[in-house]
């Protein structure tokens, strides 16, 4: 009896489980709205279903959400990743779309490696404002969120660019191995950043420098790099983000492209645990945290939920899962319940008390 | 003055973390008009005690009782409301607000909802005026130094009625006199009929001002005993619960031969270094083996000194030659590379990374030399862990609990380790053993001797002079941010030299304050 209770107090502990909770509970209420819900069929060597459209679209939110927590796990924030969405798919598009054969391999991998040293070097500036001149990160990255629009505005002459090819659709609705291809691109890239800062000690730099950057500095820290570093991987897993939601559409709009995604990826990390104060960084909660945002979308639409509420309805799943996430709160609720304190949640507070 | 009812009970208190067993069964009194020293070392319980009383944690079990009736707080603000008010160690003040609004802060006087801001200044001078303070109430409070925001603090606790005012550590950041004037209002206090709980680490503290002693050890009740009938000695015991021959295996040590360690190339030959602002220039020589004290008030730019050597700021002028080589120590990174390292004596702020594990914040240093292309393989990271655990007995002994949740003085040994890891050539530590306990302290104490001994240089800065005294080869002597002197540590050496130095040192007239 005793061991139940201690091996349900371990699990409700763990940091993922309240965020896969709420995953299960979202697509367990679908499924009770609509019993099709859950299913997934093989057609023509591809997997079809609902929870596969959500694993394909939730792709370059997982990815701008990659590099989003590696930013905020360091103390900033990186408001410019919709910005660097349009940019590098109307890089990308507008160089397809100039060339006489769209459907060429080569034409499609010049194009993408233009957009992503372009990418390169936008990060770069992100980095150089934050690390070296010192300019709070939201302001910083702010420069590039607005400016950056204008630089996709640009690039595209202001028109909405259409491409035909075959290969650049293919990052967004392409299938390999029955699986869509843009899930891939972003499991890899979240393999990728996993073994980028857990392979080496950059993850436990990072989190250093995000938990106490003074004492990081006086332990020999050039934090400086490390933090430069980040907003160039959030560059570039933005840039990738870019490709897939432009390829989806074959088109390169500058204006809409990746608009307010920053906010989507933000709140996906703070859902996967990662303190926006910066510090410890948990990657597969930030996946989670995007799984969770797009099922909502997607609920929101299969729900036939009207358009006027629908932004409504996301606000409330949004503070419900907030507060079924913090500590303090579900705390408070237990204690609430029953009279009897709770015995734990002291060590769980990581500030100091204030006193009165 | 016992021989009234306690105003506060604390009766078979138990209180348990996750795995450590805080409090088990400990009993507490406190009478109106005494004051109590509440004694153990790091981790005895004695903050957590304070936490249970307040209400910042839940008991286990166990009752409290105010006035005889039974209470129980369910946070510092009902507390206080109750009379029972804390001042912390690190004050908990807003600097950048007035005087007068730091102490009204959250229970303004007000009419129609407004804030009657002439009624807050004319009580806020009313309430200093009972402390004898003379303070400018719409300053803001950081113009002011740490000792009067520490007086702040408590005009605002004992302001709300209290007749418990509980002071955790308030003089571990005060010098002398500011020591001297707290204790004036502590006393005046008392004889208004207000029962104190002071806990310090400075035991000549306990034996100036306290009327009992309470002393907790491993969560455990010792006992209480009034501080006349306790002699200093066998309160250490019963803190640490054994004999002292510890600290006499040190004084044996004591008076080290200065001229066989200075021979050769200095290690570190600084001439000229000095920041404006911050410490005028200064010429020191360091040699390997070498302990060099570092002596002065609080603010003499004894800190300022360590952090020029450090490349943590930045200097204006002069030279440093690091085994004879000129080297420009303009970065922490860069003084690292050259053998440097630094425990800074802001533990929380400068130190530790609290988030992270006791095994991260240890290989920290040496990490960050190696770059983070090349992390140390986590074998050797969990030998190298449980070495240092082990060697410098950081308790508890897991290395993968986040560092927070360490007492100070294991906090302290994790700063340590994490220099000791690196194999620095030198060791800069400041403040070292400032509000640890004495087995603590002792432990450090040793260690830097051995350290010398093992031919690492230490530059040892210390507001204790005994402690000074008792590791340096040499000290030299801050005053009004000079370095005056440099003396050798000889039998001709004594506290009071040091300290006829510190009072008299320069041509400069006192400045501050």
């Amino acid at each position: 009896m005793n061991d139940t209770v201690g091996r349900y107090r371990a699990m409700t502990a763990h940091r993922l489980f309240w965020p896969a909770a709420v995953l299960v509970v979202m697509l367990a209420a679908n499924t009770v709205y609509r019993p099709g819900f859950l299913s997934v069929e093989l057609k023509d060597g591809h997997l079809y279903g609902t929870p596969i459209d959500i694993l394909r679209l939730s792709a370059p939110l997982i990815l701008v959400a990659l590099g989003m927590t590696v930013v905020i796990s360091t103390g900033g924030i990186d408001l410019s990743v919709g910005s660097m969405c349009a940019i590098s798919g109307a890089i990308a598009c507008m160089y397809i779309s100039q060339q006489p054969d769209q459907n060429s391999l080569p034409v499609v991998l010049t194009a993408l490696a233009m957009a992503l040293g372009v990418a390169l070097v936008l990060g770069a500036w992100n980095g150089v404002l934050v690390a070296v001149i010192g300019i709070q990160p939201i302001i910083a990255t702010l420069i590039l969120m607005v400016a950056g629009r204008g630089l996709a505005q640009l690039i595209t002459e202001g028109q909405i660019i259409t491409i035909n090819s075959e290969p650049y659709r293919a990052i967004g609705l392409g299938h390999v191995l029955t699986l869509p291809l843009a899930i891939l691109i972003a499991l890899a890239a979240a393999l990728l950043v996993g073994a980028f800062t857990r392979r080496t000690a950059l993850g436990m730099i990072i989190e250093s420098v995000g938990g106490n950057a003074e004492a990081s500095r006086l332990a020999g820290i050039r934090s400086g790099r490390v933090i430069f570093l980040a907003y160039v991987l959030s560059a570039v897993c933005a840039a990738v983000a870019g490709f897939m939601m432009t390829a989806n559409v074959s088109s390169a709009d500058g204006n809409a492209a990746g608009l307010w995604v920053e906010l989507d990826a933000i709140l996906a990390v703070v859902i996967g645990g990662t303190s926006l104060a910066g510090g410890r960084f948990f990657l597969s909660g930030t996946i989670l945290g995007a799984l969770i945002i797009q099922t909502l979308t997607t609920t929101v639409y299969a729900m036939n939920i009207s358009p006027q509420t629908s932004l409504l309805f996301k606000a409330v799943v949004v503070i419900a899962v907030c507060l079924i996430q913090a500590p303090a709160f579900r705390a408070r609720f237990a204690r609430r319940r029953s009279s009897a304190p709770p015995p734990s949640a002291v060590t769980d507070s990581p500030k100091e008390q204030v006193p009165a | 003055m016992t021989d009234s009812r306690p105003v506060l009970t604390m009766t078979g208190i138990s209180k348990s973390f996750p795995g450590v067993r805080a409090l088990h069964d400990v009993n507490f009194r406190l009478f109106p008009g005494e004051v109590h020293a509440l004694m153990g070392e790091n981790g005895a319980g004695k903050s957590t005690l304070i936490k249970v009383l307040t209400g910042v944690y839940d008991t286990d079990e166990g009752a409290i009782t105010l006035d005889g009736a039974p209470v129980s707080f369910s946070g510092p603000m009902q507390a206080t409301a109750a009379g029972v008010s804390t001042v912390y160690q690190e004050v908990n003040l807003c600097t950048n607000l007035s005087v007068a609004e730091n102490i009204f802060i959250g229970r303004e006087p007000r009419l129609l909802g407004a804030v009657r801001w002439g009624e807050v200044r004319r009580r806020a001078r009313a309430l200093l005026a009972r402390l004898d303070l003379d303070l400018d109430v719409s300053a803001p409070l950081g113009s002011y130094s740490l000792a009067i925001q520490q007086m702040v603090a408590i005009a605002r606790a004992i302001d709300i009625q209290a007749r418990v005012l509980i002071l955790d550590e308030p003089t571990s950041s005060l010098d002398a006199g500011e020591v001297a004037q707290l204790f004036r209002i502590m006393r005046q206090l008392r004889d208004e009929g207000i029962a104190i709980l002071f806990v310090t680490h400075f035991l000549d503290q306990v034996y100036e001002i306290a009327d009992r002693i309470t002393v907790l050890r491993n969560g455990g009740l010792v006992g209480e005993y009034p501080t006349i009938e306790l002699p200093q000695l066998s309160l250490v015991e019963k803190m640490i619960g054994k004999e002292l021959d510890v600290l006499e295996g040190i004084e044996e040590h004591s008076r080290r031969d200065l001229a066989a360690v200075e021979e050769g190339t200095p290690l570190v030959a600084v001439s000229n270094l000095g920041r404006a602002g911050a410490v005028e220039p200064f010429s020191l020589t360091i040699h390997a083996g070498e302990v060099v004290g570092l002596a002065g008030l609080l603010g003499s730019g004894r800190t300022e000194v360590a952090r020029l050597l450090f490349g943590a700021d930045r200097a204006d002028g002069g030279q440093v030659a690091v085994n004879g080589e000129p080297s420009g120590l303009r970065t922490p990174a860069q003084a690292i590379d050259r053998g440097i390292g630094f425990c800074s004596e802001n533990r929380r702020a400068e130190g530790i990374v609290a988030d992270l594990s006791v095994r991260e914040n240890l290989i920290l240093a040496m990490q960050a030399a190696r770059g983070w292309l090349r992390p140390i393989p986590r074998r050797r990271q969990d030998e190298l862990v449980e070495k240092y655990i082990k060697a410098l007995s950081i308790r508890p002994a897991d290395p993968e609990v986040p560092v927070r949740n360490l007492s100070g003085g294991n906090q302290q040994k994790v700063l340590l380790a994490r220099w000791l890891i690196t194999e620095p050539r030198l060791l800069i530590l400041d403040e070292p053993t400032r509000g640890i306990d004495i087995g603590a302290k002792t432990e450090i104490q040793k260690l830097v001797t051995q350290l010398s001994d093992g031919g690492m240089a230490v530059l040892f800065i210390s507001a204790e002079l005994e402690e000074v005294l008792r590791l340096s080869h040499k000290v030299a002597v801050m005053r009004d941010r000079q370095m005056v002197a440099q003396l050798a540590n000889d039998d001709s050496l004594d506290a009071d030299r040091v300290m006829q130095t510190i009072a008299s040192g320069t041509h400069r007239e006192e400045a501050d304050r």
